[in-house]
């Protein structure tokens, strides 16, 4: 038992704004009293629930080919074991062990990976698994996959319902990823789409239907969780309008627009590059079914990596860094190139504005979430640089006048003049996120919740109070004090099983024994040993 | 009794509808193998055939060979944990957790292997595919130092040359197969084109097909070397860029020899090119059954895929400083554990002598070279067969192995626990 004495205590989902109050867990859950056990006197501190991480690529293929390509990366940042600890690397694209410590470290308890193909899905969970501290779960990479492209295509809504059910239990996955749909198929023959009405290549589907199926797809099965898309174009100058265009097409249905910064610029080429946040941020103000996260820009170096493969390979072309591409069969792509961003570059100066706008113009941060897309635009140990820029508007207009002219003439940044509460910090980063997954014993503290509670100093500086938690409590028990990690302990994995009619594998088994390269008797992950410690989060059909 | 869908560990294919055929504890038949998953699966039975461990040659039990193993490793200053390509990725991280817990260096085959399309991989980074992309797009395939008829003799007829796939409805009849070696190989008949080039010069017919596939105008005499023609080398350069899906398959003819590392970051430049004018990929001919699954597994632990070393308590990285064949060769090691595999037999005369030299430590099957020489011998059940566990083919696809014949020996990752167990009991009493 645990209890945490004289903290003011942020915690928005159940409308505590820093109010003074103990917090109690018991049995790795938050309860209303815990008359013994140990208790922390937390005077002069912050408490808030675990941050939630939303989007970062933390597991599977797509993240150890992006460790495996830079050894350069990993003399950045040496973690040595300790008595307690596995050893392991940093900086952008950290080692399984490195990634879980420095999460729990910086008050994070929950993690997503934000893009696994099925047919890797055993990879991911076995990463997962060698995550520790954390729970974590991931999202299905499902937006040019053969079954789900060939059922919109012939119109057959039941089956690809059951698809995606079959499909999410096959691999023991959270929720339906969407990216660069249809682009990504075309790909396997080096093309792309850049409109929402250009076709697939192996089904003659366009980008439009296969959002708006999945998007009814996910709420007839009652998935905790909204499509998540990251949209066509992404990285092109004037993607914004495709990103409207997605938001539009799928009417009213919820859907996340995920990493929005990178499908959030105006111009017609880099020449005229300039931000598109005003627009996406007044369409997402006017319409309750979107969510977005940031994907904030830092400065600095970052991998890159993503299953959009052509837009990776456009970015190889541009930076001439070396590439990774990796064609998933029946299922997906993937791609990885290491980049930097760079203060003194206008572009990269425009993106860094944009992410913060996103999160400054956006008023309801119920809708908007702290990331980085982490390796992408940044590594996920920089949120508390992120938080100080929210925080603090003369710190933001002090960096902002160390970086490129073009932040200040291709932006609005310069003109907001919002500062985030510690209220808002604790939605944006813990809250809202736990509200849009659908997990609803996470990211509050309220009794009957995970018992995942982070505990700050209040300290002048935010970025100090962000970066070092005094203590970080996962499931009742003290994980890490003052940057330590005192308890390595395996987390667990959140997974969905909406259920489906067993038909559909009579229905997918021909083409699946066509054209995939394993059986379809071996596709399934075995639960017992890729998901050791799961729980399912039910599904909700309306 | 009768096992379908059986996921073969011999080789990097791991073909995974295999069907077993058990009686009297004893496999009797399998159907839908090569006959080197064929040679590998028949025999193996419930039975104790051979001591659970040795020590010094003598006959041991578990428990006194894991004692004796955990005293010379937590003994040793500089001890080298190798192999692990033949074993499953569970056993793999205990191997990992095993280094790190001594401050070991730990390597894998693939140093001995394709560690050369690793190091291309570091330099040039790899535009690649599943297997199930050559099957369902590839028109044109090139086989360059690869012999699959003899290596990984389903490769041709599961992935690669003949099936029929998405996109390549009449299956053998839509590919064009080239074959490029220093001499016809076994694989030369199942190819189209053979280009026989000279010993040592990969790298330059790679670079000429570069030269070519970017439009530049080469003399006759610039490829003299090469043991080939402008006029092949044009015509190879002309069906890559006119091929509407086109793999190159890399084996250890181009990793193993003169230039090494040159010679796969020039492959893999090469293809890269080639998006300028349509789809390509290029693919390593893994080897071993698992190679692939602990370069994964070194990889998400440690950041690096072979030739780690944790003597500074975090993981570094250096190929010729902390790979097997150097730390062996230059007098280093001075404890060694080998797991799944035989380097005695396989690496450089004065690797192995030192393996034989210092105290080792073996886990496998059975005996092998490397069992002769080994201080203490651990016999350990066989992946796939009678242990479960992740493998990965020489795509990155994760499969399953399953266990379907009990077996009275324990397994590798059983047994590296249990060493962990030990060392670190013996560690905390220091």
């Amino acid at each position: 038992m645990l209890r945490i004495i004289n903290g003011e205590v942020y915690d928005p989902l159940n409308g505590v704004n820093g109010e003074v109050r103990d917090v109690c867990a018991a049995d790795g859950k938050i309860v209303s009293e815990a008359p013994d056990g140990k208790v922390i006197d937390a005077q002069g501190m912050v408490v808030m629930p675990g941050g939630i991480e939303f989007h970062a690529h933390v597991a599977g293929g797509k993240v150890n080919a992006g460790r495996k390509m830079r050894p350069e990366d990993h003399r950045e940042m040496a973690i040595p074991r300790t008595p307690l600890t596995r050893s392991g690397v940093g900086h952008t694209v950290p080692s399984t062990f490195a990634t879980g410590y420095h999460f729990a470290q910086l008050g994070y308890t929950t993690v997503m990976e934000a893009a696994g193909p099925p047919l890797g899905a055993r990879h991911v969970h076995e990463e997962l698994n060698d995550i520790p501290i954390l729970d974590k779960g991931f999202f299905v990479l499902m937006g040019n996959n053969y079954f789900v492209l060939k059922f919109i295509a012939e119109g057959d809504f039941a089956r690809l319902k059951d698809y995606v059910a079959w499909l999410l239990e096959a691999t023991g996955g959270y929720a339906i990823k969407i990216v660069n749909p249809a682009g990504v198929d075309t790909w396997k023959w080096g093309r792309n789409v850049n409109s929402l009405d250009d076709p697939a290549d192996t089904f003659p589907v366009t980008p439009r239907q296969i959002v708006v199926n999945l998007a009814r797809v996910q709420q007839e099965l009652g998935l905790p969780h909204t499509i998540h898309v990251h949209c066509n174009n992404l990285g092109v100058p004037g993607n914004a309008q495709i990103t409207l265009q997605t938001m539009q097409a799928v009417g009213d249905l919820p859907i996340h627009v995920t990493h929005a910064q990178f499908n959030g610029y105006g111009g017609t080429g880099w020449g005229d590059f300039h931000s598109g946040a005003p627009e996406l941020a007044a369409y997402v103000n006017e319409h309750k079914n979107v969510t977005v996260d940031m994907g904030q820009v830092v400065f600095g170096p970052v991998t890159t990596m993503t299953a959009d493969g052509p837009w990776q390979y456009r970015l190889y072309q541009l930076s001439g860094h070396k590439w990774v591409n990796c064609d998933v069969e029946m299922e997906t792509s993937a791609g990885i190139v290491p980049y930097r961003f760079s203060k003194r570059n206008a572009v990269n100066a425009v993106q860094w504005a944009v992410g913060l706008e996103l999160a400054l113009l956006i008023e309801d941060p119920w809708r908007v979430f702290l990331t980085t897309d982490h390796p992408n635009g940044g590594p996920f140990h920089a949120y508390p640089d992120i938080i100080k820029l929210l925080l603090d508007r003369d710190h933001r207009a002090e960096v902002l006048e160390g970086v490129h002219r073009g932040a200040q003439k291709r932006s609005s940044l310069k003109d907001l003049h919002r500062e985030y509460s510690l209220f808002e910090i604790a939605i944006i980063t813990r809250a809202g996120p736990a509200r849009a997954l659908g997990l609803r014993q996470k990211g509050h503290l309220g009794p009957g919740a995970d018992a995942d509670i982070a505990i700050y100093s209040k300290a002048a500086d935010p970025k100090e109070m962000f970066a070092r938690p005094r203590y970080v409590i996962k499931a009742g028990e003290i994980v890490a004090q003052d940057g330590r990690i005192v308890q390595d302990k395996p987390g667990r994995t959140f997974y969905v099983a909406p259920g489906y009619d067993r038909q559909i594998e009579s229905a997918i088994r021909d083409d699946f024994e066509k054209y995939y390269t394993v059986s379809f008797e071996n596709y399934p992950v075995q639960f017992d040993h890729y998901l050791p410690h799961r729980v399912a989060v039910s599904c909700v059909r309306e | 009794m009768q096992i379908d869908h059986v996921v073969c560990a011999f080789c990097g294919c791991v073909c995974d509808d295999l069907t077993v055929t058990l009686e009297d504890g004893r496999v009797t038949g399998v159907k839908q193998a090569c006959a080197l998953g064929r040679a590998w699966l028949l025999g193996h039975s419930a039975e104790a055939d051979q001591p659970p461990a040795l020590i010094d040659g003598q006959p041991a039990s578990l428990e006194e060979a894991v004692e004796v193993a955990a005293q010379i490793l937590s003994q040793a200053r500089y001890p080298l944990i190798y192999g692990l390509s033949s074993t499953y990725c569970e056993a793999q991280r205990q191997a990992v957790a095993l280094a790190d817990l001594l401050g070991a260096t730990i390597d894998c085959c693939t140093s001995v292997c394709h560690g050369p399309s690793g190091i291309a991989m570091q330099v040039v980074g790899e535009p690649t595919c599943t297997l199930g992309e050559v099957k369902n797009r590839a028109d044109l395939l090139i086989y360059w130092g690869s012999n699959p008829a003899e290596s990984h003799p389903l490769h041709f007829a599961r992935y690669a040359v003949t099936p029929k796939g998405l996109f390549i409805p009449r299956g053998r009849k839509d590919r064009t197969v080239v074959l490029v070696d220093v001499r016809p190989t076994a694989s030369a008949r199942a190819a189209d084109i053979f280009l026989q080039i000279k010993p040592g010069r990969d790298f330059e017919c790679l670079w000429a097909l570069r030269a070519l596939i970017r439009g530049l105008d080469l003399e006759e005499s610039a490829v003299a070397d090469t043991g080939l023609t402008l006029a092949q080398l044009q015509d190879l350069a002309g069906r890559m860029k006119s091929c509407r899906f086109g793999v190159l398959f890399v084996g250890q003819g181009l990793t193993q020899s003169r230039g090494k590392q040159m010679n796969t970051a020039a492959a893999f430049m090469l293809v890269r090119d080639l998006y300028a004018h349509t789809k390509f990929a290029v693919i390593p001919m893994r080897g071993h059954g698992n190679v692939t699954g602990i370069d994964n597994v070194l990889s998400w632990q440690t950041g690096y895929p072979f030739g780690v070393n944790f003597s500074r308590g975090y993981p570094r990285f250096n190929p010729g400083e902390f790979t097997a064949v150097d730390v062996l060769g230059r007098g280093e090691a001075d404890a060694a554990l080998i797991v799944a595999s035989d380097p005695v037999a396989t690496l450089p005369r004065v690797a192995a002598r030192r393996l034989a030299q210092i105290p080792t430590v073996a886990l496998d099957t059975h005996g092998s070279e490397t069992t002769k020489v080994a201080r203490v011998v651990i016999t350990t059940a066989p992946a796939g067969i009678s242990a479960e566990g992740t493998i990965y083919r020489m795509d990155n696809v994760p499969l399953r192995l399953r266990k379907f014949l009990p077996s009275p020996y324990p397994s590798d990752e059983e047994v590296l626990g249990r060493i962990v167990e030990r060392v670190t009991q013996l560690r905390a009493r220091n």
